[in-house]
C-alpha cells in the first residue's frame, strides 16, 4: 500500500488530537505515516500514541532549530519525508500554521493544493465547505502529490494498532535569512472550556452584552453546557472579549452541535462562521434582527434575564 | 526603503456569493455579478506600509493580480496614499490555485528593485485560505511573519507579534521580510479628495504573462494544479420556532434542548 504522510503535530511529548484524525483520514488513501519534526527526536510516549492510531512508519525529523523558527523547518521535513516515501498525500492540519505549512510545500513539490478538506475518498478528492457554508464543493489534484490540509474535528481518531518502523531523518539547519525567529511562544491558555473549533456546543455573545462584564453571563451558560466561548467581532472590537475568540468569516469557522447566540444581530459575516452548526438558538431584544432568519429557535427577550435562567435550568436538570 | 502591498479585489462580503460552471466543468466564482471591491484586510496592509512611509520614510508600490477592473483596487490604495502600482492581468491567469498565484506574486514582487519589506493581509475574504503569502515567502526565499497584529521596524530588523488559535508570538527577523497582518493591526484611512485626484496621476504598470514570465512557454503555463470537480449549494437555512420572553423563555430553552437530546 502507498503511503500517505501525515504532520504529526505534538506539544509536551504528547500527539494533538488533531494528528490522531490526520491518522484516521489517512487511512482513506493508504498507509499512515507520520512526520515528527523536533529539536530531540519523538518521545517513546508520542511514537506509542502514533502506533496505535494506525501509523506504520515514523519518519523523526530532527531538527534544531525546530522550536525556535517559524513554519521553515516543518516544511523542509515534510519535503523531505515527501522525497524520500514519494507518498500518495501529505495531509496537514487546517489550522492557520497548518494552511502556511501547506501552501510553501505544494509550491516546493510543485503539487495540487487542497485546503480545509471535510471529508476525503479513496480517490484523493476532499470535499470542502465553501463561502461560509453556502456551497458544498469537491476537489481533486491534476499535478503532483496532493497536498492537502484537513479542518480539525472532521475527522474522529481511530485506533489501530500497528508496529511502527522509525525511520530518522536530519534537516540542515535554516538558513536564518529566510526565516523568522520565534523569540517568544505564548500558547493559548488551555482553561477548562474545550477549544472553540473543536466544541461540541459555542455560546457567543455579541454587542448586546454591552462591556466585559456582561460576558460573565455568556461564560456561565459555556459552562453550564461544557461548552466554548465565542464572541462576534463588534464584541471584540469594543474589548468586550479576547480576540482570539471571535466568531465569523474573519474568525473561527465553527460547526457545533448547537450554538447559542446572544445579543448578536447576524451580520453575513458573522453567519460565515456558524451557520453550519447542527443547531442554532438566538436571543436578540430586536424582533427584526436577522440571526432569527437562520435560527431553530428564536428568543425575542433580554438576554440578561434569558441566558440567566437557561444556565439555571440547565445546571438543575443537569445535576 | 521599498515596501510593495500585495493587494487583492474581492467581491463585496455583503453580498451573497455564487459559483457558475464555466468552461471545462470549472467552477468558478461569478465575480461579474458582485461589486467589487479592495479587500478590506488589504486596505490595513496599505495603512501599515503608510504609516512605516510617515515614520521611516518609504517608497510604496501596491501590486496585484486580478481581471482589468482590479486596476480600481490599486487606484484606491494609491488614493489612500500609495505610490505606485503593478497590475498583473492575463487571460491565461483566470482560474489560477495558491501556487500559481504566489508565483505570479512573486515575480512581480522581483521587478521592483530592492524589496525591503513585502506586506499582505493575512487571508482573503473571498477563499480565506490564508495561504499565498507563506507561499510567496517560500518562492522569495524571505522570512515568513504572518497573522501579524503588531508590527515594529527598526535598524533593518522586523519584530512582530503573531496570533493564532494556538496563541501568540513575537516573531523577529531582518529585513528583507514578508509580513502578513491581522483585522486588528490598524484602522485604515479614508482617501481624501485630495489623495483621490493625485491617484489618477500616479503610474501604474500593467505586465501580462510573458512579461512576468519571460522564460515560459505560454502555450503550457499550468495555472491551476487541481480542480474543482463539483459544486452544491447546500440547502438554506429555515427561520424554526419563534417566541417572545414571558419569562420563561430561559425554562422553554431548556425543554427544546431536552427535546432535542442535547442536554
Ligand atoms: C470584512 C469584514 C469581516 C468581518 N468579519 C466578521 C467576523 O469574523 N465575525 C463577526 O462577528 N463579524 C464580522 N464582521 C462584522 C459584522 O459585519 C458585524 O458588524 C458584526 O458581526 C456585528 O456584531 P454584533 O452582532 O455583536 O453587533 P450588532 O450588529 O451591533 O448587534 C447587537 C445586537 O444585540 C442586540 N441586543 C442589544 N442588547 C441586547 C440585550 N440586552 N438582549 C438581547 N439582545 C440585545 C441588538 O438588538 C442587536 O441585534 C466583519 C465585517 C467586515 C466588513
Ligand atoms: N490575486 C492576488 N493579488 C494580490 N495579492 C493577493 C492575491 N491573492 C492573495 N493576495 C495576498 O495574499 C493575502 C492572503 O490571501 P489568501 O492567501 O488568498 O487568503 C491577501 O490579503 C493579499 O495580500
Amino acid at each position: 500500500m502507498p503511503q500517505v504522510l501525515v504532520l504529526a503535530d505534538h506539544a509536551e511529548g504528547r500527539a494533538k488530537k488533531t494528528t490522531l484524525e490526520l491518522l484516521a483520514a489517512a487511512r482513506r488513501l493508504g498507509e499512515p505515516a507520520a512526520v515528527v519534526v523536533s529539536a530531540t527526536g519523538p518521545s517513546a510516549q508520542l511514537k506509542e500514541e502514533l502506533a496505535c492510531h494506525g501509523a506504520t512508519r515514523i519518519y523523526a525529523v530532527e531538527s534544531a532549530d525546530a522550536d525556535d523558527h517559524l513554519v521553515t523547518p516543518t516544511v523542509g521535513a515534510l519535503e523531505l519525508a515527501a522525497r524520500e516515501a514519494s507518498p500518495v498525500a501529505v495531509l496537514v492540519p487546517a489550522t492557520v500554521e497548518g494552511n502556511e505549512v501547506a501552501a510553501r510545500l505544494a509550491v516546493r513539490l510543485d503539487a495540487g493544493l487542497l485546503l480545509d478538506a471535510v471529508d476525503l475518498d479513496a480517490s484523493g478528492t476532499a470535499t470542502h465547505i465553501v463561502f461560509g457554508g453556502s456551497y458544498t464543493v469537491t476537489s481533486r489534484a491534476t499535478h503532483g502529490t496532493p497536498v492537502i490540509s484537513v479542518r480539525p474535528g472532521a475527522f474522529e481518531p481511530e485506533e489501530q494498532m500497528t508496529q511502527a518502523v522509525e525511520q530518522p531523518l536530519t534537516l540542515p539547519s535554516v538558513d536564518p535569512a529566510g526565516s523568522a525567529r520565534v523569540i517568544e511562544r505564548r500558547p493559548a491558555p488551555a482553561g477548562d472550556r474545550p477549544a472553540l473549533a473543536e466544541a461540541s456546543v459555542v455560546v457567543s455573545g455579541g454587542r448586546g452584552v454591552a462591556g466585559p462584564e456582561g460576558f460573565k453571563v455568556v461564560e456561565q451558560l459555556a459552562d453550564a453546557l461544557g461548552g466554548a466561548v465565542g464572541a462576534s467581532r463588534a464584541a471584540v472590537d469594543a474589548g468586550y472579549y479576547p480576540h482570539q475568540y471571535q466568531v465569523g468569516q474573519t474568525g473561527t469557522s465553527v460547526s457545533p452541535q448547537l450554538y447559542i447566540a446572544l445579543g448578536i444581530s447576524g451580520a453575513i459575516q458573522h453567519l460565515a462562521g456558524m451557520q453550519t452548526s447542527k443547531t442554532i438558538i438566538a436571543v436578540n431584544k430586536d424582533p427584526e434582527a436577522p440571526i432569527f432568519n437562520i435560527a431553530d429557535l428564536a428568543v425575542v427577550g433580554d438576554l440578561f434575564s434569558v441566558a440567566p435562567q437557561l444556565t439555571e435550568e440547565v445546571t438543575r436538570r443537569k445535576g | 526603503m521599498n515596501i510593495v502591498v500585495l493587494v487583492k479585489q474581492v467581491p463585496d462580503t455583503s453580498a451573497e456569493r455564487t459559483l457558475t460552471e464555466g468552461e471545462y466543468g470549472h467552477f468558478t466564482l461569478d465575480r461579474e455579478a458582485l461589486d467589487p471591491v479592495l479587500d478590506e484586510i488589504n486596505e490595513r496592509a496599505v495603512e501599515e506600509a503608510l504609516r512605516l512611509k510617515e515614520t521611516i520614510g518609504a517608497q510604496v508600490t501596491v501590486v496585484t493580480m486580478g481581471p482589468e477592473p482590479a486596476a480600481d483596487a490599486l487606484r484606491k490604495a494609491l488614493a489612500m496614499g500609495a505610490d505606485a502600482g503593478i497590475h498583473v492581468c492575463d487571460e491565461a491567469l483566470r482560474g489560477s490555485d495558491v501556487p500559481t498565484t504566489a508565483r505570479v506574486l512573486a515575480a512581480a514582487v522581483r521587478a521592483v528593485e530592492d524589496v525591503d519589506l513585502v506586506l499582505a493581509g493575512n487571508a482573503a475574504t473571498d477563499g480565506r485560505a490564508g495561504a499565498v503569502p507563506a507561499a510567496v515567502a517560500d518562492l522569495l526565499g524571505l522570512p515568513q511573519l504572518t497573522q501579524v497584529r503588531e508590527l515594529e521596524i527598526s535598524d533593518g530588523q522586523v519584530r512582530a507579534e503573531r496570533v493564532t488559535e494556538d496563541g501568540e508570538a513575537t516573531l523577529q527577523a531582518s529585513l528583507p521580510s514578508l509580513v502578513s497582518v491581522t483585522e486588528k493591526i490598524n484602522e485604515p484611512r479614508y482617501p481624501s479628495f485630495k489623495g483621490i485626484m493625485a491617484a489618477k496621476k500616479k503610474p501604474i504598470r500593467t505586465l501580462d504573462l510573458d512579461d512576468v514570465f519571460p522564460d515560459a512557454d505560454s502555450q503550457r503555463f499550468v495555472t491551476a494544479r487541481s480542480q474543482v470537480a463539483q459544486a452544491v449549494p447546500r440547502p438554506p437555512r429555515a427561520a424554526g420556532t419563534r417566541c417572545d420572553d414571558d419569562g420563561s423563555a430561559g425554562r422553554r430553552i431548556a425543554e427544546h434542548l431536552m427535546a432535542q437530546k442535547l442536554l
